[in-house]
């Protein structure tokens, strides 16, 4: 209900009229909508939005995800996945074993192959350009989404390379794309108190911008509900629009919301679903320049997944055959969907189902 | 195009009307149910929720749920709690239990217990009449107990009149009756699902006598299983006319079936089926004063979205539960949790009791 009576009585008429005439909000609509205590207003327009980008179209994408490592010399406080270096329960997939899942899910029909891992002291770049190669060597028609900015400029510094260099080595292997992950709150208070080890927001900024303009696509995310402010938020959101006013090669962004258990964060309440969906809202109204945005069941669960399709988002990610990060992480969520649950969630939603492949395109099969 | 422009022209009276207060007919209920865009069912709910409670406190009610047995004749297809008269798994609460169970509530800050029970094949009504004594006579708690069926199966145990039934458990201390048991009240859909179940004219009969006889009853609705849209529409015009006839009933309180162990396969109901259906039931049940929210079915973060689509109250603590747990679903929130849910979603928590009064 786009009512203006309505955003008048909460005094956010001025945004909504934006909103009608595809203006551009500002870092302080933005803090006016997260101070907003009606969250259905705020998704009622973020909804417009969405429509207007994506009609009634809800994706999906047949996927595989493959940690090949969880050590990591990040040491990231919020993460429950990373083991330090020596830790016996840490691990490292051999080739060998990566390829093997790879022949394990031949039967399904992915099309994209999600790859990301720990920082690594001692992999060298050898071994994630094998990955790549041998992958497509194995199933020339997948698309491979992997590494993180994060990860890329950690290759770049062990390898004394430049991240440019990086980046065109692995697009030479057959790299499609970049995840979006890594980004968490580019703030650099909150990096500091959450991850000091970590690339730096400019420094993911800095990767992800030269493999748009090496022509390799990504996208972006944002990891909230821990120790951040709704403005650090924006400030993220904003940075990434405009990246995306420069390069353009943003396919979708995905907020994450923080999952509390297993990390080195203590006392934080876990993220209620209205602070998701008005994130998530709040997320598309901002990012004017972004055709898609994610709703992750992984870590949202599928219902509040569901919703959020009437709060901006556009895509619910995929069949995600084997999630590990955010589940070590305590998410509430099962570890992988089929065909069938997807198309059924969002059909009940009102939605039509489209399944897309890696850079939103969609996925014809011949019956 | 012109049959979209139609339908916002049809849309608009119908929201003229909800908006105004006016009464939905069965056909306005149906175009908003089948073809409401699901913001402006919210929306509209909403804004009627808050003519009925414009105040922001959104209620709660610290109880437990207590079922004295599982053992029952009526195998129910769409249910995963109850054990057969002589098959492994029964059982029947002693004394002894029961009271330890109260006396946690009440250490809890419990104001009431919601006391339920299979169709036990033995007991006769004394059993029950007993049970409420030994309860009454021990605790200062406001009892919640024996859904209609429960009574109906009374009733045919004693070869008595629902009516005696009914005041001979009042008469031992039965304060009101919760509205369990409703599934849905179409005979055609009860046959098929609970076939040993009383009838939906028994349901709306047990409570209407109940009304009579002052004791305030809920509503409930279980949806999702194998019954048509249409038929959850008749079942909130049922329960609407005898609220026209009574004014008995507290609140209406929909949720989803849920499948796991139980006779009936299929997928449950999903986030926003169950948001639809909770505003055209805000919306159609107009002399109800309160919608609850399930948390127990939908989980915290639909619980909190429901208090935009109609709902003004979050239902109970639920110290214990145990039928929708033995159906595979286990979500727990303790009284604080609840109360960070309802603020975050803009709304003050309130203490209630089952009159729905503040405490």
């Amino acid at each position: 209900m786009v009512d203006p009576a309505r955003y008048q009585e909460l005094g956010i008429e001025h945004i909504h009229e934006k909103v009608q005439r595809g203006e551009r909000l500002t870092l302080e609509d933005g803090e006016l909508l997260f101070a907003c205590p009606d969250v259905t207003a705020i998704g009622a327009l973020a909804h417009q939005v969405r429509r207007r980008f994506n009609g009634n179209t809800t994706y999906y994408v047949m996927n595989q995800h493959i940690n090949y490592s969880n050590i990591c010399v990040n040491g990231c406080r919020f993460c429950a996945f990373a083991r330090e270096p020596g830790d016996p329960q840490g691990f490292q997939l051999t080739l060998e074993e990566i390829l093997d899942k790879i022949k394990e899910s031949l039967k399904y029909p992915i099309t994209e192959v999600h790859i990301v891992g720990g920082c690594h002291p001692d992999l060298p770049i050898s071994y994630y350009e094998s990955i790549i190669r041998e992958i497509k060597a194995l199933r020339p028609q997948v698309r491979i989404k992997a590494f993180t900015a994060v990860e890329i400029a950690h290759f770049a510094r062990r390898e004394q390379l430049t991240t440019r260099k990086v980046l065109e080595r692995l697009q030479e292997s057959g790299l499609n794309m970049l995840p979006g992950g890594g980004a968490e709150v580019f703030s650099a208070r909150v990096r500091n108190l959450i991850c000091p080890q970590k690339l730096s927001g400019n420094g993911w900024l800095e990767v992800v911008s030269e493999a748009h303009q090496l022509g390799i696509r990504t996208n972006a995310t944002l990891l909230y509900g821990h120790i951040e402010t709704h403005r650090e938020r924006l400030e993220h959101l904003l940075a990434l629009r405009s990246l995306q006013d420069d390069t353009g090669g943003f396919v979708c962004f995905i907020p994450l919301p923080f999952q509390t258990a297993n990390n080195n964060l203590r006392g934080i309440e876990p993220v209620t679903g209205m602070e998701s969906l008005k994130t998530i809202a709040i997320s598309r109204l901002m990012l004017d320049n972004f055709a898609h945005i994610k709703a992750y069941w992984i870590m949202l669960t599928l219902e509040l997944a569901q919703l959020a399709l009437y709060f901006g988002a556009d895509d619910l990610d995929g069949t995600v055959l084997e999630e590990k990060i955010g589940h070590m992480a305590g998410a509430q969520s099962d570890q992988s969907l089929t065909r069938l649950e997807l198309e059924r969630i969002i059909r009940e939603a009102g939605f039509d189902p489209v399944e897309r492949d890696c850079f939103f395109q969609p996925v014809y099969r011949e019956v | 195009m012109l049959e979209q422009h139609r339908n916002i022209m049809q849309f608009k009276e119908i929201m003229a009307k909800a908006l105004d207060g006016g009464r939905l007919n069965p056909e306005e209920a149906r175009e908003l149910y089948q073809h409401a865009d699901f913001h402006m069912l919210g929306y509209l709910a909403h804004q009627v929720r808050l003519r009925k409670h414009p105040e922001p406190q959104v209620t709660y009610v610290v109880d437990r749920n207590i079922n004295y047995t599982n053992i029952c004749v009526c195998g129910c297809r769409f249910c995963a709690f109850f054990r057969a008269p002589g098959q492994p798994g029964g059982y029947l609460l002693t004394r002894e239990e029961l009271a330890k169970k109260i006396e946690e509530t009440l250490a809890l800050g419990g104001t009431q217990i919601l006391l339920q029970g299979g169709h036990h094949p033995d007991l006769p009504l004394s059993f029950y009449e007993d049970m409420l004594r030994f309860i009454k006579a021990r605790f200062p708690i406001h009892v919640h107990a024996f859904s209609p069926p429960e009574i109906i199966h009374f009733r045919n145990l004693e070869k008595s009149a629902i009516g005696l039934v009914i005041s001979r458990l009042r008469a031992a201390g039965l304060d009101s009756i919760p509205g369990g048991g409703a599934e849905i009240l179409v005979d055609s859909v009860r046959r098929r699902v609970s076939p040993n179940k009383c009838s939906a004219k028994d349901w709306l009969r047990v409570m209407e006598e109940a009304h009579n006889q002052g004791l305030r009853t809920t509503a409930t609705m279980m949806f999702g299983h194998e019954e048509e849209p249409r038929h959850r529409l008749q079942h909130l015009l049922a329960l609407r006319a005898l609220q026209d006839r009574t004014g008995g009933f507290t609140a209406f309180i929909p949720w989803p079936f849920q499948p796991q162990n139980t006779a009936i396969q299929r997928a449950p109901e999903t986030a926003v089926a169950y948001l639809r259906l909770l505003a055209v039931a805000r919306l159609v049940l107009d002399n109800f004063a309160n919608i609850q929210a399930s948390w127990v079915t939908m989980g915290p973060a639909v619980a909190q979205l429901a208090l935009r689509f109609g709902a003004n109250d979050f239902g109970s603590t639920m110290i214990e539960e145990n039928v929708v747990a033995a159906a595979g679903v286990h979500f727990r929130l303790s009284r604080e949790e609840i109360k960070r849910l309802v603020r975050d979603a803009g709304f003050e928590p309130q203490q209630r009791n089952m009159a729905y009064a503040w405490i």
